[in-house]
């Protein structure tokens, strides 16, 4: 693990903003360890106002401690927490304009959903509360529902109820804690695009936590991976998908094929890999490692695959001696695993155009992959980092 | 929880239609030991003091009583013995707000607080029932005894007057009896206390509510069925007690549970204590229906 935490900082000091100005959520040098066990390492993060940004990371990495610090649930050991210029570091949950929707939705047992929703503004002794929480149900579409008590409602209402309770007070930045991991696939997957539409519609903050990588990447404008306390690498999720700094974002955000490789030169914008007895080109920019050794790495769906000799649309590193090992066929494409002279098996994921053949196991093939697409990685790092979800997300 | 008491018969309607009869023998068969107990000690009982308090008051021990219908009984009891009757219902009211104050910090603490203290906090609760309600209570005799500690130092800093005591007085009757029956408030607000998900905390102080806000809007109501159990655990017998009154107070002090027990074994007078102990009873079971249906609780009794 400990190469995690020497992973090249994912951002650049320099480019964080000042906290005093900033009208986004700021979070500085943050840290909190419980006893020995540190969850979350002097963290620097910025949040732009009204984006909707998300936290992704395996269980344990530190993201619902980040998230119970920004709520107030949690105090920091160290650090700095800054909203909209103001330190609310140790500011009570109570005083600060943050709400959170909590992982098990947490509604008021003993009190009816329109209950749950006015308790933020009763609190604050809100006039026309009233109308507010009957725009608030219409747009969660619960309005036939008001009178009801949460356990009379289904899984994705409660959750709906959660999201109203929490929004209702107009938060500068709403948390979201897993608000979806308890709902089935169907329904999750509506929810997403409905909680995406509502923050369109409001246009507030939104920090969403999750462990589920498509979710995050279809919800969110900006992802941020989280591992071990860290975070490992920030940008709009495309980005982090097209270009990842470390294995750990390589493997958790989608899957990728590492390979070793020997740095055998460097040009101004080429770097030039040896890779088990083939030169490979990676462009400078996608290159994230500095010395001799690296992993490369390409993503499934950008390896082409072919009969040996074919001419394939991939002018660069071509790769000769593959073996076809296995073959699954799920329709809309066929994935492949290809035993490589090496010894190596890669995955090839092939889109069922109808321009080839299916091969099957034991054919003799050829991969290649266009030169922009792959990507140079720090040899110190562990190419399985991240990986464990795999065979969930195959 | 409506909901699911309601759909649980539905699902137990299919169940039973098919072994419905062996199923519904069995049933009256496990009973059956219950009832027999619950006859012998409770229904012949309870249908011999109804009676006994219906006899006529001029019979005796040696003459024996006449089945009379002497319902004047009850009223002439009511007159004579209103003082007790009502010192214990005050009494046991006090003494229930102290046990409540008290239990629910004390229950508080222990579910919130406690951590890995919880059960030995819980076991200490009820240590005290491991020596007699009497050792106890005679104990509180000294406690409060006239040049006690307790008692000097009321005096010192004048809260009491030079010559002023505990003993004797309604107060060391009333904290005799906050004492004896605060386990009996602790273990069911405990219960309840326990069960409530902190996180629900959590999110009364994420919606703006300042502890003491959040703990009258989520904590308390969501404790309700431990405040109405608890409270109903403590007042009906801490009402019908005659220990305290009798070791600790004086006969200006005296409750309608002595008054009763001298009734019977002292002046032998069965028809006037069968009497007053149906009042006592009467009173507190509309008491405490009036108060459950109040509480609105039913359900969660």
């Amino acid at each position: 693990m400990s190469q995690v935490a020497e992973a090249p900082a994912s951002r650049d000091p320099d480019e964080l903003a000042d906290p005093a100005s900033y009208d986004g959520l700021a979070l500085r040098r943050l840290t909190k360890h419980f006893g020995a066990f540190h969850a979350v390492r002097e963290l620097d993060l910025d949040v732009p106002r009204g984006s909707f940004f998300a936290l992704l990371g395996p269980s344990g990495c530190g993201k619902t401690t980040t998230l119970r610090m920004a709520a107030g649930l949690e105090t920091p050991s160290s650090g700095t927490i800054t909203l909209a210029g103001k330190d609310i570091t140790y500011a009570k949950p109570y005083q600060r304009p943050v709400n959170t929707v909590f992982q098990n939705y947490a509604l008021f047992p003993h009190l009816d959903i329109y209950e749950n929703v006015a308790f933020g503004l009763r609190r604050r002794k809100q006039k026309d509360v009233d109308a507010q929480v009957r725009d608030m149900l219409e747009l969660v579409e619960l309005s036939s529902q008001a009178r009801k008590k949460p356990t009379q409602l289904s899984g994705g209402q409660q959750q709906r109820v959660a999201l109203a309770r929490a929004l209702i007070n107009s938060p500068e930045v709403l948390l979201l804690d897993e608000p979806l991991g308890a709902l089935d696939l169907k329904l999750r997957r509506s929810m997403q695009i409905e909680i995406k539409r509502i923050q369109t519609e409001v246009g507030r903050t939104f920090i969403h936590v999750t462990h589920d990588q498509e979710e995050a990447m279809t919800m969110a404008d900006t992802v941020a991976v989280m591992n071990a306390g860290v975070i490992e690498q920030m940008g709009a999720p495309a980005e982090l998908y097209e270009n990842p700094r470390s294995t750990f974002v390589a493997n958790f955000l989608g899957q990728s094929n590492l390979i070793e490789g020997t740095v055998k030169s460097r040009a101004a914008d080429v770097v030039t890999v040896d890779m088990h007895g083939v030169d490979v080109s990676v462009p400078a920019s996608r290159a994230h490692t500095d010395g001799d050794q690296g992993w490369i790495g390409i993503r499934p769906e950008k390896v082409l695959i072919g009969e040996v000799g074919e001419e394939l649309d991939a002018p660069g590193n071509t790769i000769p001696g593959g073996v076809v090992s296995d073959v699954s066929f799920v329709g809309v494409s066929t994935q492949y695993l290809v035993r490589m002279p090496w010894g190596q098996e890669l995955q090839v994921f092939s889109q069922n155009t109808g321009r080839h053949r299916l091969f099957a196991t034991g054919d003799e093939v050829e991969l290649s992959w266009r030169p922009e697409y792959a990507f140079l990685l720090d040899a110190a790092q562990d190419a399985s980092a991240g990986a464990q979800r795999m065979d969930a997300d195959g | 929880m409506a909901s699911a008491a309601g759909a649980a018969p539905l699902a137990d309607v299919d169940t039973s239609t098919v072994s419905g009869r062996k199923r519904g023998r069995t049933g009256y068969l496990l009973l059956l030991p219950a009832a027999v107990w619950l006859g012998i000690f409770f229904v012949v009982p309870f249908y011999s003091l109804v009676a006994t308090s219906l006899f006529d008051p001029s019979g005796s021990d040696s003459r024996g009583y006449d089945m009379t219908y002497h319902v004047a009984n009850y009223w002439h009891v009511f007159q004579d013995y209103r003082g007790p009757l009502l010192r214990s219902l005050w009494y046991g009211a006090l003494a229930t707000a102290f046990c409540l104050l008290l239990g629910y910090v004390l229950a508080y603490a222990i579910a919130f607080k406690a951590g890995r203290w919880k059960n030995l906090m819980l076991v200490l609760v009820i240590a005290p029932f491991f020596t007699s309600f009497l050792v106890r209570t005679l104990s509180w005799k000294l406690i409060l005894a006239d040049d006690g500690f307790v008692v000097n130092t009321l005096q010192a800093v004048h809260v009491l007057g030079s010559d002023g005591r505990l003993l004797a007085t309604p107060v060391a009757v009333v904290a005799g009896l906050t004492y004896n029956f605060l386990p009996f408030m602790v273990l069911p607000l405990f219960a309840s206390i326990d069960k409530i998900d902190h996180r629900l905390i959590e999110a009364a102080g994420d919606l703006y509510a300042n502890p003491i806000t959040g703990f009258f809007k989520v904590t308390w109501p969501l404790s309700l069925p431990g405040v109405v159990s608890g409270t109903l655990l403590t007042f009906i017998p801490a009402a019908g007690d005659y220990i305290n009154a009798q070791l600790l107070g004086s006969p200006n002090q005296r409750m309608v549970g002595s008054v009763i027990q001298s009734l019977f074994t002292d002046a032998n007078n069965y028809p006037a204590a069968g009497a007053l102990s149906m009042i006592l009873m009467i009173i507190i079971v509309a008491m405490v229906l009036f108060y459950v249906r109040r509480a609105g609780t039913e359900e969660l009794l």
